[in-house]
């Protein structure tokens, strides 16, 4: 029953024979690094891709190799995963075809556009897992753009790449559970934390316990972080509306709204996040279905409880297909490969897939919950200012966005087409979802119902003077 | 069914061609129904490469382009914006010296239509654009042509049609079209109905369908551009750049972003398509040496839409052999942003006055009824159109 995932079975009773690069996965965090491990165990070598210089995805990120922090340092309770994962990759990449900082640009006819060292390059499939992850989620408030803010994912990647706080007084703000991670994590690595401002009441948070209940040792991680925080004298607010961020050359203080009161901090530095969001593109461009996620409060590929997406051939993992976490990431990318495997004739531990379709539908449980805690402030687009810059790259304010509306059109890329929201070089990944909120809010519509950001390649940059192998 | 709503000329398709005559027809008095499928300007007229120019096209086209220039140099009084629409010249460059002779004689057969082509030398290329790579031996500028933001000017007419009178309908995809034996009777699959005694078939690449219900089949082709566009860059290129005998195309807008297209995508369904990872590639190769200002650039986006191309790369224009009040306007062949709004205007006239100012004869739909691929009366001249390229380059279907 167990020989498969032992990897005791080979391609001995294999079915259909399939060569090294037909099976490619995309991206190397847990769930991608986990997908690569179960094919290889049945004797499946795959092709696996990735962005990064190191495996171990945007959680588990590694530092360069001549750092000597101790897992334990860099990733606290999450060390023996990381360290984990961190194994793994290190002891399958001479085994599998792993490319590390390799782009994936565009997919075309069952073909993955490459670039590599500024060499692009085609990688033909037949089977593929899409692994490719998240970014915070982004709600602007007024001087985001100044140096000196960061999102919390990128004040985390500071810390853990580079051993380095992105100030000396820095405040958090948003929601969700990464906010409090991040400002323990700072705290302890001898950053001041000046406060922590959290968006989400903390009644919220008392209602969503029964459902948090469900996953206790996760719950029992984030009220540690949050009682370790409050007795090491970091002060904690809830129910926090963050008004704006001052500075003129850069961060000096931020205000926020708490009740009918204003208050003011100084700082030199700012994070903040409101939760994750998918990295879809690459599936967008696979031709994959969409279905609109009110949990996520986003367009997400389908995929079905074992993986498979609308596509034939291509399979999705981790929180590139809706935001579960890493442990259900590495879930997720064993269960797309043995789902794989098993579409392709590999005999599979069929007991196994089943126990990891569970956990994972106990861990969306909890997402629920988490949802509940740490609720999307839904009053955001009411109260962003006309001047609030949405829009980075293009320069396009919350007003221009709300005139474009006021001119007859609400379907968000026609809206791109006409105020430049979401044209610039992010492609919409950092502003879009604000961008939506606002056109929903302002032409009366349900955020489900102002339509979905095409997908466009490049999905990153791509640069004049690529060679191509021909 | 709804009851049909009675008009003067409906208009399907609001392309930049269907929505100025739908305009040109309110302002002269008419009821009209404009009828979009998608969006207006959202398909061809709405994602091209934002060309306005007159130099390089057929001398068959000149007349009405001469009469378009009119149009755009009074843009906002037409439109209400100028859609980022600058008079930068358009420079058209040659690689070889065959190509300049190419642009040499093009400069002599097309004197009289007002262009004022100047012939560029190495030298004094080299003098007025620096910027311009090695690899071009001489240049024809025409420095009254120029650029356009095709997202904002394209719908801009639609709008300016609404505010004009017109009743516009986006999202009104046409589901059946009849004659009742006095006037043409439109539905739309969301149970519109339209009545009117003139109908003006603007339907784009997709106006095949129509033209062959009344028993004027086309050969129609679909093409598909291969668009790109960079991040801002500091300001370079002050002309809008193509080259002698097809290649990458280049023009550089106020914010600083270049704007490049080249070769062909490939269709994702009928109304969409992809530039194609072949032709963006193409371009992001061998740019630099036409615009080495663009070495080390990173393009952000990528893009492609669906054009219609008959045979001879002419557009149909003008009334059908067949069918008494229906009007064709399609086929521009990827050239129809800057001549669109003259085509409207001449389609506009034969409703109105019965006969368009200017001749259409050469854009007559009768050329394919007889010996189709021999007897077109579009005049050859030694120079192609620009910006049109090979349609069997990229991955665009066979």
């Amino acid at each position: 029953m167990n020989e498969a995932k032992n990897g005791a079975v080979s391609e001995a009773v294999n079915a259909p024979a399939t060569s090294v690069a037909s099976t490619v996965i995309v991206g190397a965090g847990p769930a991608g690094i986990r997908a690569a491990q179960t094919l290889l165990a049945h004797g499946l070598r795959p092709c696996l891709l990735d962005e990064s210089l190191r495996g171990g995805g945007q959680v588990y990120r590694r530092q360069p190799e001549h750092f000597k922090r101790s897992a334990k340092a860099l990733y606290g309770f999450e060390a023996g995963k990381a360290e984990s994962v961190h194994t793994t990759i290190d002891q399958l990449q001479a085994e599998i075809d792993y490319r590390p900082e390799t782009l994936v640009w565009n997919a075309e006819s069952r073909t993955l556009d490459t670039l590599h060292n500024g060499r692009a390059a085609q990688v033909p499939f037949k089977h593929l897992i899409v692994a490719t992850g998240a970014t915070d989620r982004i709600l602007p408030v007024p001087g985001w753009t100044l140096p000196g803010v960061y999102s919390l994912g990128a004040a985390q990647i500071a810390l853990k790449f580079q051993g380095c706080a992105i100030g000396q007084r820095v405040v958090f703000a948003g929601s969700g559970p990464l906010l409090y991670l991040v400002a323990y994590q700072y705290a302890k690595a001898g950053a001041t934390v000046a406060a922590v401002l959290d968006s989400s009441p903390f009644s919220a948070q008392t209602r969503a316990l029964p459902a948090l209940l469900g996953q206790p040792s996760t719950l029992a991680k984030g009220l540690y972080y949050r009682a370790w925080l409050t007795a090491h004298g970091v002060p904690v607010h809830q129910g926090v509306h963050l008004h704006d961020i001052q500075g003129e050359r850069r961060v000096s203080g931020v205000s926020w709204q708490q009740g009918n009161q204003r208050k003011n901090l100084v700082c030199d530095a700012l994070a903040f996040a409101h939760a994750l969001r998918s990295e879809t593109q690459l599936a967008d461009l696979l031709g994959c279905d969409f279905a609109w996620s009110a949990l996520n409060r986003a367009w997400l590929p389908t995929r079905d409880a074992a993986g498979r997406s609308s596509v034939e051939g291509v399979y999705l993992a981790g929180d590139g297909a809706g935001i579960m976490g890493a442990d259900a990431a590495e879930m997720a990318g064993e269960l797309a490969a043995l789902t794989l495997l098993g579409d392709l004739g590999y005999r599979i531990d069929r007991a196994r897939s089943i126990e990891l379709q569970r956990q994972l539908a106990a861990i969306q449980r909890f997402r629920q919950g988490l949802e509940t805690a740490f609720p999307f402030p839904e009053d955001w687009a009411a109260k962003a200012p006309d001047s609030l810059i949405v829009c980075r790259c293009e320069e396009v304010s919350a007003g221009e966005i709300r005139q474009t509306v006021a001119e007859g059109h609400w379907e968000i890329n026609r809206v791109k087409a006409m105020c430049r929201v979401g044209m610039g070089r992010c492609q919409g990944r950092m502003c879009g979802l604000a961008a939506t909120e606002i056109v929903a809010h302002a032409s009366g519509r349900e955020v489900a119902c102002v339509g979905r950001l095409r997908g466009q390649a490049p999905i990153k940059p791509l640069p004049f003077g690529v060679e191509a192998e021909q | 069914m709804s009851q049909p709503v009675e008009v003067d000329a409906v208009v399907i398709g609001g392309g930049i061609v269907g929505a100025s005559a739908a305009l040109f027809l309110a302002l002269s008095g008419k009821r009209v129904a404009l009828l979009e499928r998608d969006f207006f300007g959202s398909h061809s007229s709405g994602v091209n490469y934002g060309g306005v120019r007159r130099q390089g096209r057929p001398l068959s086209q000149l007349p009405l382009s001469r009469r378009a220039h009119e149009i755009w140099g009074d843009l906002r009084a037409f439109i209400g914006t100028d859609g980022e629409y600058v008079r930068s010249g358009h420079l058209k460059l040659a690689r070889s010296d065959k190509d300049m002779a190419a642009l040499v004689a093009y400069e002599e057969a097309s004197r009289g239509f007002g262009m004022q082509l100047q012939l560029l030398d190495h030298a004094q290329l080299r003098a007025r654009f620096p910027w311009a790579g090695d690899v071009a031996v001489g240049a024809s500028l025409c420095a009254d042509d120029g650029h356009a933001n095709p997202r904002l000017v394209s719908p801009a007419f639609a709008f300016a049609a609404r505010r004009a009178g017109a009743q516009t309908f986006e999202q009104a995809h046409v589901s059946e079209v009849s004659h009742d034996g006095q006037a043409f009777v439109v539905r739309t699959a969301d149970d519109q109905c339209f009545r009117g005694p003139w109908l003006l078939n603007c339907a784009g690449a997709w106006a095949a369908q129509l033209a062959q219900q009344f028993g004027e089949p086309v050969p129609m082709r679909a093409g598909h551009p291969a668009m790109l566009v960079t991040e801002p860059l500091p300001m370079f290129m002050d002309v809008s750049t193509g080259v002698e005998g097809g290649g990458i195309y280049a023009r550089q807008v106020a914010r600083g972003n270049c704007v490049l297209g080249g070769g062909q995508g490939f269709p994702l369904d009928p109304a969409t398509a992809r530039p194609g990872q072949a032709a963006i590639l193409e371009i992001l190769r061998n740019a630099v040496e036409l615009y080495p200002p663009l070495a080390g650039a990173q393009a952000i986006r990528t893009w492609s839409g669906t054009e219609g191309y008959l045979p001879d790369r002419e557009p149909v224009l003008g009334a059908s052999s067949t069918q008494p009040g229906l009007l064709h306007g399609f086929g521009f062949a990827g050239s129809g942003f800057q001549i669109g709004p003259a085509a409207g205007e001449a389609l506009a006239q034969m409703v109105c006055a019965g006969a368009s100012n200017i001749d259409l004869t050469p854009f007559s739909i009768t050329r394919f009824q007889s010996q189709p691929h021999t007897s077109s009366p579009a005049i050859v001249v030694p120079s192609g159109t620009d910006n049109v390229i090979p349609l069997l380059r990229g991955r665009s279907n066979p």
